[in-house]
């Protein structure tokens, strides 16, 4: 029972670095990010795709990772929280995050940031329905969402994107 | 620089955007053992065999600990010792833990988990709290009762025969989860030599700590508690850290190696606690005029299969029943009984959602007998400066609950768009509404709860000048770290930076009691400030420190005192605030230092196709004192009205036979950013004397509005009077169903 298929390798890339991995090909990403890689900014809140704090990007397009068998992740470009930033500079949206009050326990911060850095690359200028939309995947029992959106608007605008009217 | 007051940012908020802040699954010991909770299949009944399957399974490997094991009391020490760890020789609820698991492969754990069978000899049992009241079947203690209290305020049984309006009624509200996103989780360090250490996401260390000294019967020293980060408490990681702790503990004791237990969440669902289920009933004597006369109430709690925290829950629900508003005459009864469903237990508002959620639905309805507004029956009655609640306290502070109603009301623009949703529904389908809640919350511990507590907050100086406040109120998202460092810096007149706050660990902090009853702003903070000013009293007396200094003066004078007396400390504890009397014989006095005011206004569409109830707009207008950090705030105010919009219209805890059984996020729903309507959140600022800038709690209070409220605009809109909670389409469908015909 112990071994119940055996490893196989998995080559891919995680936040730009080339990796080799040896894991079950169906271990859950969100295991092998956590455990093999020791990326533990990636959590787990359901195990089940409904709360998206496992949100991670796989050649751009958004994912939960507790549902992604690691065997997919062959040849693909994986990006996690742990790089979003680059270095000591924070992204626009990790800004706003913490100037508007968008984290507070912060366990679903991470796969909301993710998914805010998504959103604002498939849309620049989103309306307040395209945040709600984007964001609807990520659950929030803290916030009460209102200052998350708050602070998409505000890394949207200090992205340089001034065009955005809506109001929240 | 004035702190109090700005929204400096969030102490740590940097890690916590970034991935880097670390929670308890996140952490990683060498030698590590998973540990399992082997739990009861049947809700109630005698434990007869227990079996370990599976051929496959190497049993032998395994780390296997029942009540036999147990070193010290097998008893969950809170209030009272009912709650084994380990069931023993009876089962009492379905999920009681009988028999613990650990392993280093957490895939075999799980795979040995289900491999052990639990025979039982079923009896029968309880599910409701009618069953319980009408004690269908005695189940806990002499009859099946956890507690009960009774307030009297003047003379109730006189008023209805002179009334010119009596007005009855019933209200019910369902379980509701707490669904903070990290699920529980410890790490357990135990053995003979050194005792015990846990690490664990939890909101209240010393309860956790107090636990394991009776466990393991050992001496305070031996036992260490730390929290580490936490993702979402809401009461939810009140009493069960000290299961969950325990279980850990009492694996790693046998193995001798670290074990982590994290639950899933299909495991934290279905068997930790939830919020208590109620059902209030309402008699009301009103004069023609619409002068509340007389109040008569009953509310009933159904706190699960031990007493935990019941008794608790039930004295605020109790309290907070008749609301802001005075009436002469008052009879509370309320009780707390016992249910074969695993213990309910803290869950933000902690009783008062229930039974304010029962009064501000009431209110509507006598409203519509005495032939007034709902918001001109309200004013008539709001309690006052001077004025008694049902407690017989005397309210001494400024509250103008009118004033807010007013505010809320130019907010919404409630009288204009009641007045046009009656025009527009009698050509649509989709009905509108309008609908609010007045209400209160007392921060802080109930009655002499502070007085017992005696909390005590540390302040320690470096000699760089660097500050170190030292609590064990934890940080779980609400903001501790950040509130403390800014009532600390604007105490000392030092920078936010140069405060840290010390993280929980019962080995380097002292007790300044739980983290809950919305009492860390208010009450810590407050000995937070006075620990401040007595560090900096010290300096000054010592004649290092003058009145006007830089924080470089600050720094030379902790240099110099700590080269001279060594370290610069100091301690403050509670007293409790001048004339604050309760006595807890009659139920009557002073059950709250303060209290927070508010209105809340629910703006709601209900679709008469589809039976389904929106939240279009929410606004929530309270008086909490003065604001420390606006930010945090009404971060708070938000996310409480998020739960409270998820109590209301989404969360519907299905049961079967006492356990949980739609115990997934896929079927237990709570409002996502799709769902949310604008929550607009308005302050007015009244300094309260003993709160630390004048602040009073918070975090409670956006928990009791939105229920009532949005029930209310549902009756707006439809005309139909719902007074059961959660609605859901269906229960809305069959209301408007019948309706129609």
């Amino acid at each position: 029972m112990a071994e119940p298929t055996s490893k196989t390798e998995i080559n891919c890339t995680v936040n730009g670095e080339a990796v080799r991995l040896n894991a079950h090909p169906m271990a859950r990403l969100l295991d092998v990010l956590r455990e093999e890689l020791r990326l533990t900014g990636t959590k787990e809140g359901c195990g089940e795709g409904e709360c998206g704090a496992c949100s991670v990007l796989i050649d751009g397009v958004l994912v939960n990772s507790c549902l992604v068998p690691v065997l997919q992740a062959e040849g693909t470009e994986i990006k996690t929280i742990e790089g979003v930033a680059s270095g000591e500079q924070l992204h626009a949206v990790q800004e706003a995050f913490i100037a508007c009050g968008g984290a507070q326990c912060g366990i679903c911060t991470p796969g909301m940031v993710i998914a805010a850095v998504n959103l604002l690359e498939r849309t620049p200028e989103p309306t307040e329905a395209d945040i709600r939309n984007g964001l609807a995947g990520n659950l929030c029992r803290c916030t009460g969402y209102m200052k998350i959106f708050e602070a998409v608007v505000r890394a949207c605008q200090n992205q340089g994107n001034d065009n955005f009217k809506s109001e929240i | 620089m004035q702190l109090v007051g700005r929204p400096v940012p969030r102490k740590e908020g940097r890690d916590k955007v970034t991935g880097q802040a670390r929670y308890v699954d996140d952490l990683h010991f060498p030698e590590m053992l998973y540990g399992a909770t082997v739990r009861s299949p049947a809700a109630r009944g005698r434990i007869l065999k227990i079996s370990f399957e599976g051929a496959h399974i190497p049993w032998d490997e395994f780390v296997v600990v029942t009540a036999r094991d147990i070193p010290g009391e097998n008893a969950v020490a809170l209030i009272l010792l009912d709650q084994p760890y380990l069931a023993d020789q009876f089962v009492n609820h379905p999920e009681e833990p009988v028999l613990l698991l650990a392993h280093a492969d957490k895939y075999l754990l799980e795979e040995a988990r289900r491999n052990v069978r639990i025979e039982i000899e079923e009896l029968p049992a309880v599910f409701t709290l009618e069953e319980s009241l009408e004690k269908k079947e005695i189940i806990w203690g002499e009859d099946n009762t956890f507690k009960s209290y009774r307030v009297e305020k003047g003379d109730v049984d006189e008023v209805w025969k002179t009334a010119a309006h009596v007005v009855e009624g019933e209200y019910h509200t369902g379980a509701q989860e707490q669904l903070y996103i990290e699920n529980n989780g410890i790490i357990a360090v135990a053995g003979p030599d050194d005792g015990v250490t846990v690490w664990g996401s939890m909101q209240c260390p010393y309860y956790v700590h107090k636990a394991l000294l009776k466990l393991f019967n050992l001496p305070e020293d031996k036992v260490r508690v730390v929290q580490v980060e936490t993702g979402g408490g809401f009461g939810g990681k009140e009493e069960y850290p000290s299961m969950i702790a325990g279980h850990a503990a009492l694996l790693a004791w046998k193995a001798g190696r670290p074990v982590k237990i994290v639950y899933d969440r299909a495991e934290d669902m279905a068997a930790t606690t939830k919020r208590h289920p109620s059902r209030t009933r309402h008699r009301t004597a009103v004069s023609a005029d619409g002068q509340l006369l007389g109040m008569e109430i009953e509310f009933v709690v159904d706190g699960g299969a031990y007493a935990t925290l019941s008794a608790v829950v039930l004295s605020r629900g109790t309290i907070h029943a008749a609301g802001p508003y005075f009436c002469p005459n008052v009879r509370i009864r309320a009780h707390a009984v016992a249910t074969n469903a695993p213990p309910h237990g803290a869950f933000r508002g902690f009783g008062a959602p229930q039974s304010i959620f029962a009064l501000e639905r009431h209110f509507d309805k006598v409203a519509k007998t005495v032939g007034l507004s709902p918001e001109e029956f309200r004013r008539r009655n709001f309690i006052q400066e001077g004025q008694t609640t049902a407690t017989n306290q005397v309210i001494r502070e400024k509250v103008d609950l009118a004033g807010i109603l007013d505010r809320a009301f130019e907010l919404t623009d409630y009288h204009a768009k009641q007045k046009q949703f009656m025009e527009s529904n009698k050509h649509s389908r989709r009905k509108k509404g309008i609908g609010f809640a007045s209400f209160m919350h007392g921060a802080g511990f109930t009655g002499s709860g502070e007085k017992y507590l005696e909390s005590v907050v540390g302040m320690e100086a470096t000699a760089e000048g660097r500050v170190l406040v030292l609590a064990a109120s934890t940080e779980i998202g609400q903001g501790t770290n950040t509130i403390f460092a800014q009532i600390a810096a604007e105490a000392l007149g030092l920078d936010y930076d140069s405060i840290e706050v010390a993280k929980p660990d019962t080995g380097n902090v002292p007790n300044s009691g739980p983290t809950v009853a919305s009492r860390t702003t208010m009450i810590v903070g407050k000995l937070v400030e006075s620990a401040a000013l007595g560090l900096k009293q010290t300096l000054t007396n010592s004649g290092l420190l003058s009145e006007n200094y830089s924080a470089e003066d600050f720094r030379a004078a902790c240099r110099s005192y700590i080269e001279q007396h060594g370290a610069l400390k100091s301690f403050s504890k509670y007293t409790a605030p001048p004339g604050i009397n309760w006595d807890d014989e009659r139920y009557e006095g002073d059950a709250y230092g303060a209290y927070a005011w508010a209105v809340y206004v629910a703006e709601v569409t209900v679709d008469t196709v589809t039976y389904e109830a929106r939240v279009d707009d929410f606004v929530a207008v309270q008086e909490v004192g003065r604001v420390i950090h606006p930010v945090m705030a009404s971060g708070q105010i938000e996310g409480g009205v998020a739960q409270g919009i998820g109590y209301t219209l989404f969360e519907n805890v299905v049961w079967r036979d006492g356990r949980m059984i739609n115990n997934q996020m896929t079927n237990y729903i709570i409002p996502t950013a799709a769902d949310i309507p604008p929550i607009r959140v308005f302050f007015e600022e009244n300094p309260y004397a003993y709160g630390p800038g004048g602040a009073k709690g918070i975090g409670e209070l956006p928990m009791d509005g939105p229920a009532p409220a949005i029930l209310n605009a549902i009756e707006h809109a439809t005309g139909i009077s719902i007074n059961h909670i959660p609605l859901m389409p269906e229960a809305l469908m069959e209301v408007l169903g019948g309706e129609r015909g």
